[in-house]
């Protein structure tokens, strides 16, 4: 099988491009997916192929376009759309949270919501408290909704495809620091399956669960762990919601100690959900505490080294590892 | 109203102050001493200056994301600003706001602010807070003509025409709203038009003409003080820079841009006439009040650099009260 190194962002415009072309249901809603292409040029291309109705360029009206696509969705389309900063989905948190999410429920299984909100979230980069949150849980925490976090090119394709498939609203976070970041994408046309998580590097000593961007720093401190003749498996949940607790359980029987990264603040977060869904179902094979590796809890500072200090890193990963493999 | 001498001195001092702050802030995110992202207000100058000349040092203003001009118009520090740039401890939010984030709450600046309309509600609170204490205070909301588009300009508009509090809503119309014309994404020729259904006063004003402004805002204000309620004012400007600063601006023709940048349409150029013409300034005055302007900046990055950046214990305060 042919394959290519792909940026993110292409591997994600590769997978719009072709989802509308085989199905014309499917439409693009955003603040400058269109003309301009995205402003992570994402949505490049897709203008020019598809025409200004399937590719719709809105105003700055996050609550307006993100309940006209909800809207859209449950009459037959399939939509896609934009929001520049997972900030700003707190502008259409009614749209998503009391009307996406619900209308299937609600109405007793009739209605159908194929949804996807692509969003991206994340710190890094200095865009300080209102731009660099990572609100994953936030969407996580709500029963009809799916929530999706691709780190590489790889898993961006393949599952914003299948997210553009669903039949459910899916919540699809995208990482700024990870439009840039390449990786192997196939030629040929495939899906991953939403719900199933993927184990990026196999280990006997330690279990290291990661998203989105934590994905790449956990490999890194692998790699360091190795050095140190520690073994990490590294399992990308890949979908926060439905979340894959068998293949965390299984790696967690073999080796009994488990950490857990996630961008999100420690406190509610990703973290402490799936420490608590180990502790009950892998109780007997835990070794050592459940290790939380997340956010602080303040909001994301200007100012570089307060901001490097915020977020978790390699060493933080490291460091936790060590705390709980008892080796001196 | 007639301006005195110092007080159209101090405007064109502080357009001057503006435009040499924002290309300094250029140059510095250049260096990669700026992190995250900047906007520039070049060209729009008009707009903040005119409009905090007819306010009060106590009134109150929100501002955008596109806040340095608003904030120099109204008083800010441009040395606290620039180390806010840098993300040093001295800066307006001890380094951990940055640009987008700058706020002096004792000269009224209630914030810029990173979410397109984030001021609208927080500016509308300020006037029924001042209506409420019987203070006399009026409050200026900026925002953009992209911004005009985001629904709780009508939520909180409407409010503040059912209660006549003392407010202005004034629209930067600066033809630009990220990486599109704004023109294209409003459905109505005229934004002033907005304000007959959210039953507000509507005024569009020459954004470029600095007096204009001054004296559109000054009106405003009186019928916001006198209990008349509220105005929503469009000023009609260009934004000159790109989106942010490195913004290729592949979507815009540059013809358009080297137009406004004209002399005969450059704010700064046009109200420099006047002064020269009918305000009765010589040329070294008006040379003397811009490099006083620079001066200032040149200070103001010197502050910024030699500033410490904040410790590390910082992170953890001031989360809440
Ligand atoms: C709620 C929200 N949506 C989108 C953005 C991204 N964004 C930042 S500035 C901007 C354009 C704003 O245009 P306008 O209101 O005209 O202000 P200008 O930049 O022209 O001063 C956009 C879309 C944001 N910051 N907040
Ligand atoms: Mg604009």
């Amino acid at each position: 099988m042919a394959v290519r190194q792909l940026r993110y962002r292409e591997a994600l415009n590769e997978a719009l491009h072709e989802e509308m072309a085989r199905d014309p249901s499917v439409c693009v809603l955003g603040e400058d997916v269109g003309r301009y292409g995205g402003p992570f040029q994402v949505t490049r291309g897709l203008f020019d192929r598809y025409g200004e109705k399937r590719v719709r360029d809105t105003p700055i009206s996050e609550e307006g376009f993100v309940g006209i696509a909800v809207g859209a969705a449950m009459t037959g389309l399939r939509p896609v759309a934009e929001i520049l900063y997972i900030d700003f989905s707190t502008l259409a948190m009614d749209q998503i949270v009391n009307q996406a999410a619900k209308a299937r429920y609600m109405f007793g299984g009739k209605a159908r919501v194929p949804l996807v909100i692509r969003t991206q979230g994340g710190g890094g980069r200095g865009n300080a408290a209102q731009h660099s949150q990572s609100l994953e849980m936030w969407y996580v925490h709500v029963p009809g909704l799916v929530v999706v976090q691709p780190a590489t090119p790889y898993d961006a394709k393949g599952l914003l495809k299948s997210a553009i498939r669903d039949d459910n609203p899916v919540i699809f976070i995208e990482h700024k620091l990870l439009y840039n970041t390449t990786g192997p994408v196939p030629d040929e046309e495939y899906l991953i399956p939403i719900g199933i998580a993927d184990v990026k590097r196999p280990g006997n000593d330690v279990t290291i669960v990661a998203t989105s961007r934590m994905v790449l720093f956990a490999l890194k401190a692998a790699e360091e762990l190795a050095r140190q003749g520690i073994e990490a498996e590294v399992i990308d949940p890949r979908t926060l919601k439905p979340l894959d607790v068998d293949t965390i359980v299984r790696s967690v029987e073999k080796t009994g100690r488990l950490v857990v990264v996630n961008e999100g603040h420690l406190t509610g977060g990703f973290t402490a959900e799936v420490a608590a869904r180990v502790q009950r179902e892998a109780f007997d094979w835990l070794d050592a505490p459940i290790m939380q590796v997340a956010t602080e809890d303040v909001p994301l500072p200007y100012n570089g080294r307060l901001e490097l200090e915020a977020i978790p890193n390699e060493q933080d990963i490291i460091n936790a590892a060590l705390e709980i493999v008892y080796r001196d | 109203m007639k301006l005195s001498h110092d007080q159209l001195a101090d405007m064109y001092h502080r357009m001057w102050l503006i435009r040499y702050f924002e290309e300094s802030a250029r140059s510095l995110f250049q260096e990669n001493m700026i992190r995250g992202t900047t906007h520039m207000y070049t060209g729009e100058e008009a707009v903040a200056v005119g409009a905090c000349a007819a306010l009060n040092r106590d009134d109150y203003i929100t501002s955008t994301h596109r806040g340095h001009g608003h904030c120099l118009a109204k008083g800010g520090d441009p040395r606290r600003m620039m180390a806010e740039l840098l993300g040093k401890v001295t800066g307006y939010c001890k380094g951990k706001g940055g640009s987008m984030h700058i706020a002096d709450l004792d000269l009224g600046i209630l914030g810029a602010n990173g979410i397109v309309g984030g001021g609208i509600g927080i500016a509308t609170g300020a006037a029924y807070s001042a209506d409420l204490r019987g203070s006399g205070q009026v409050a200026v909301c900026f925002f953009g003509d992209g911004a005009s588009n985001q629904g709780i300009l009508m939520e909180a508009a409407n409010m503040a025409a059912l209660w006549k509090l003392p407010i202005i809503y004034l629209c930067e119309e600066n033809q630009y709203a990220e990486f599109s014309p704004s023109k294209p994404f409003i459905a109505v020729e005229r934004i002033e038009v907005k304000a007959q259904a959210f039953g507000l006063a509507g005024v569009t004003v020459d954004g470029n003409d600095v007096l204009a402004v001054y004296e559109a805002v000054r009106r405003a204000v009186e019928r916001a003080r006198g209990g008349d309620g509220p105005t929503l004012l469009v000023a009609q400007t260009y934004r000159l820079e790109g989106h942010t600063v490195g913004d290729p601006l592949t979507y815009r023709p540059k013809e358009e841009a080297d137009e406004w940048k004209s002399a005969e349409r450059d704010p700064i150029s046009r109200f420099g006439r006047y002064l020269t013409g009918e305000g009765g300034f010589s040329e070294k005055e008006l040379e003397t009040l811009r490099q006083k302007a620079q001066a200032e900046i040149d200070e103001a990055i010197k502050f910024a650099i030699d500033s410490p950046e904040p410790e590390i214990a910082a992170l953890w305060e001031d989360v809440t009260a």
